[in-house]
């Protein structure tokens, strides 16, 4: 659908055209700026109704990291004796769930957001990539609360952050570029093809073992490691631990990552504004 | 500038049935991807040697204008294509060919409560519905009081909707939709919800909302209301535009198409069992769907059954306006063991004198009943407009009938 809004006397003379269209089209990222309110108050019912309707509400948010770490930290740290390039283990497996959490619950949530959204979509018109995106913004509130738990164990190991932290927000877009980038992929397949819900699961299993988050990258070097980035993830968790608890930098390895990452959400989000005519009629 | 709020030029849309080996209504990723391995030679040549696939057009070649504060009713059978034009217009879906110019904001309503959540109260709901029709927060903030005035629903208004009775669920609902002002309103059948005063509150809602120069287009199935709200109606039929004209001249050629179907047009037959052809209504040997107050008249409707069925419930639905339901007969289940026959069967209801008030109604019959197989059958006619006549009887007039009452009204003094 080709769309031009002209307003040419203060939104007075709006004038919409609908045509078919065909292959690629715009992105008309335009579009999402001006349904941000809508943007906001999806999200909002998203946090809203996830808080409400769970026993434990908001501490859902810490349980889940805080009981990963204590099993990671039992059987990796305490019996495998993996490496945690010298810090307490704890701290060091936590600092990489966090992004890790975000990334997974972003993931999952938003690849079933136009399913689960199907009602919407059918009834009425808006940017689709509010959804996708609604549900990994929602990730972000969870992640900072277990982030202050995070912020108490730093206290308690005294561990004091690096100058790199001003970099942490950078590394948390990061990870919700990756999420975002992934999640538009899987939501669009999601409409067309059912089956694609039984990968997810599985999907995030494995990426969490590729991902350095139970172990630390430096067991590769040289350009292994630099490698390693193709995971966008890898990047983003050792970026956490150097910009919180001073371990080795990730270099070339966080560029390698960000790149990934932004190429998996500009063809994830082409690949959505294709598919997005045909929602209405599959959803 | 012309004065046009919307411009529909040869619009088309088409919808792909694609046959499938599994009966899921999706595809799987698991079986795209075998096909796509097991027919590697198909792939190399041209798109031809696809599978044929069926195709149906839900529009074809639809062109119409609309003037700015027009209201326009569109009418037509079930699968005529209405639904579809709204979801087009509405940019819900893409149309396949053809294009469509519009003037102004539009708001659409295809449903009365989309992306209300149980678990939120009315107050957030509110927010988050009006966010989803499109409005802007300080638009929902001004008219915040107002939408819960309407409803009715001050008391509970930060108690979660889960807790609402349907009726207060709907209220709300419509009461946030009422609010929406755009310049082009496309509304889809929303009154045909909630119970008869709620009705009546949404229609003189709409109403309204005509009578403020807002341009509005009404798809429904309710000829009273459509007649009430609407100057103007166009009528699809079987995907393509039939006519456009004035309400009460359209509605009367509509009517004469149902009454008289010709074969070719009838729709095939559903589920292969049975069909029906009409209804049509006859008053003193007249055929003609205008009748007065005190007039007996009948409905004949022709069933055509292709497949020997048993078991058979037939209904002859009479509805007001609003869709309360006046008449409800039924052949009751004496003829649970009858079989139905394939053939032609007409039936004929006889009415004595109702009595009705004035106004516009609507009649359909239903059958019910199952194949030898066990499929279960559910068939509904058209619905066909009754419009009663009678002594011009005031707006402000209760009641539902009026019979010709006589007043006695004499001295009960005994001394005189």
């Amino acid at each position: 659908m080709a769309i031009e809004t002209t307003s040419a006397f203060k939104q007075e003379k709006v004038h919409i055209h609908i045509e078919p269209t065909h292959g690629w089209v715009a992105l008309r990222l335009y579009e999402l700026w001006e349904y941000r309110e809508l943007l906001y108050f999806l999200t909002w019912r998203d946090l809203k109704v996830r808080y409400k309707q769970t026993v434990f509400g908001v501490a859902w948010a810490i349980i889940q990291p805080l009981f990963t770490m204590i099993v990671f930290s039992l059987f990796f740290g305490k019996l495998a004796k993996v490496p945690s390039d010298g810090l307490p283990y704890p701290i060091f497996s936590y600092a990489a769930l966090l992004p890790w959490n975000l990334f997974a619950s972003s993931l999952g949530q938003s690849s079933n957001s136009l399913v689960n959204s199907a009602n919407l979509i059918k009834k009425i018109y808006f940017p689709r990539l509010v959804i996708p995106l609604s549900s990994v913004l929602s990730g972000v509130i969870d992640f900072a609360i277990a982030f202050a738990v995070l912020l108490g164990m730093m206290v308690y190991y005294d561990i004091r952050p690096t100058p790199a932290i001003w970099l942490l927000p950078f590394f948390v877009l990061l990870t919700l570029i990756a999420a975002l980038g992934v999640g538009v992929w899987l939501s669009a397949l999601n409409v067309e093809f059912r089956d694609v819900r039984y990968v997810i699961p599985f999907l995030t299993q494995f990426w969490l073992f590729a991902t350095p988050v139970a172990y630390p990258s430096s067991l590769l070097t040289g350009w292994w490691r630099i490698l390693y980035g193709v995971n966008p993830m890898a990047g983003v968790v050792e970026g956490f631990r150097w910009a919180l608890l001073g371990t080795q930098p990730p270099s070339a390895m966080i560029g390698v990552s960000a790149l990934i990452s932004l190429a998996i959400l500009a063809s994830g989000v082409l690949y959505f504004r294709r598919m997005e005519k045909s929602f209405a009629d599959l959803v | 500038m012309s004065n046009i709020a919307i411009r529909v030029e040869h619009l088309s849309k088409k919808y792909r049935l694609g046959r499938r080996q599994s009966n899921s209504k999706y595809r799987t990723l698991s079986e795209s991807l075998l096909k796509w391995a097991s027919t590697p030679w198909r792939r190399l040549s041209s798109k031809d040697h696809r599978p044929p696939e069926n195709i149906v057009w839900a529009l074809k070649d639809v062109s119409f204008e609309v003037q700015h504060g027009e209201v326009l009713g569109i009418i037509g059978r079930n699968g005529a294509g209405k639904s579809t034009l709204l979801k087009i217009l509405s940019r819900i879906t893409e149309p396949t060919e053809g294009s469509v110019d519009l003037y102004g904001r539009v708001g659409s309503l295809l449903e009365v409560g989309t992306g209300f959540h149980p678990e939120l109260t009315g107050r957030e709901n509110i927010y988050l519905n009006g966010a989803i029709l499109g409005m802007k927060r300080a638009e929902i903030e001004r008219k915040f009081d107002e939408m819960v005035d309407f409803a009715e629903v001050e008391r509970f208004i930060d108690t979660p909707v889960k807790h609402y009775s349907s009726g207060m669920y709907l209220r709300l609902a419509f009461a946030v939709a009422a609010h929406l002002e755009p310049d082009i309103l496309l509304v889809d059948e929303v009154l045909a919800v909630g119970d008869a005063q709620f009705q009546k509150k949404c229609l003189g809602k709409m109403g309204q909302v005509a009578q403020q120069g807002q341009t509005v287009l009404f798809v429904s199935h309710n000829m009273a209301a459509i007649s009430s709200m609407c100057k103007t109606i166009i009528v699809l039929e079987g995907g393509k535009l039939k006519l456009k004209g004035p309400t009460a001249q359209s509605i009367d050629d509509y009517q004469s198409t149902l009454n008289a179907p010709d074969d070719e047009s009838n729709p095939p037959l559903q589920h292969g069992v049975a069909i029906f052809r009409g209804p049509t209504i006859a008053s003193d040997h007249r055929v003609g769907t205008s009748i007065q107050s005190g007039d007996p008249f009948s409905a004949c409707i022709d069933l055509i059954v292709g497949k020997e069925f048993v078991g058979y419930d037939l209904f002859c639905i009479l509805m007001d306006s609003i869709g309360n339901i006046i008449v409800h007969a039924h052949t009751d289940n004496r003829n649970f063991h009858n079989t139905l026959a394939p053939g032609v069967l007409r039936v004929k209801v006889t009415f004595p004198p109702l009595w009705l008030k004035p106004g516009i109604y609507s009649l359909h019959f239903k059958l019910i009943g199952a194949t030898l197989d066990g499929e279960k059958i559910r068939l509904l006619s058209d619905h066909i407009p009754l419009s009663i006549g009678g002594e011009a009887a005031g707006e402000a007039l209760l009641g539902v009938l009026t019979p010709p009452i006589h007043w006695a009204i004499n001295s009960a003094d005994p001394g005189h």
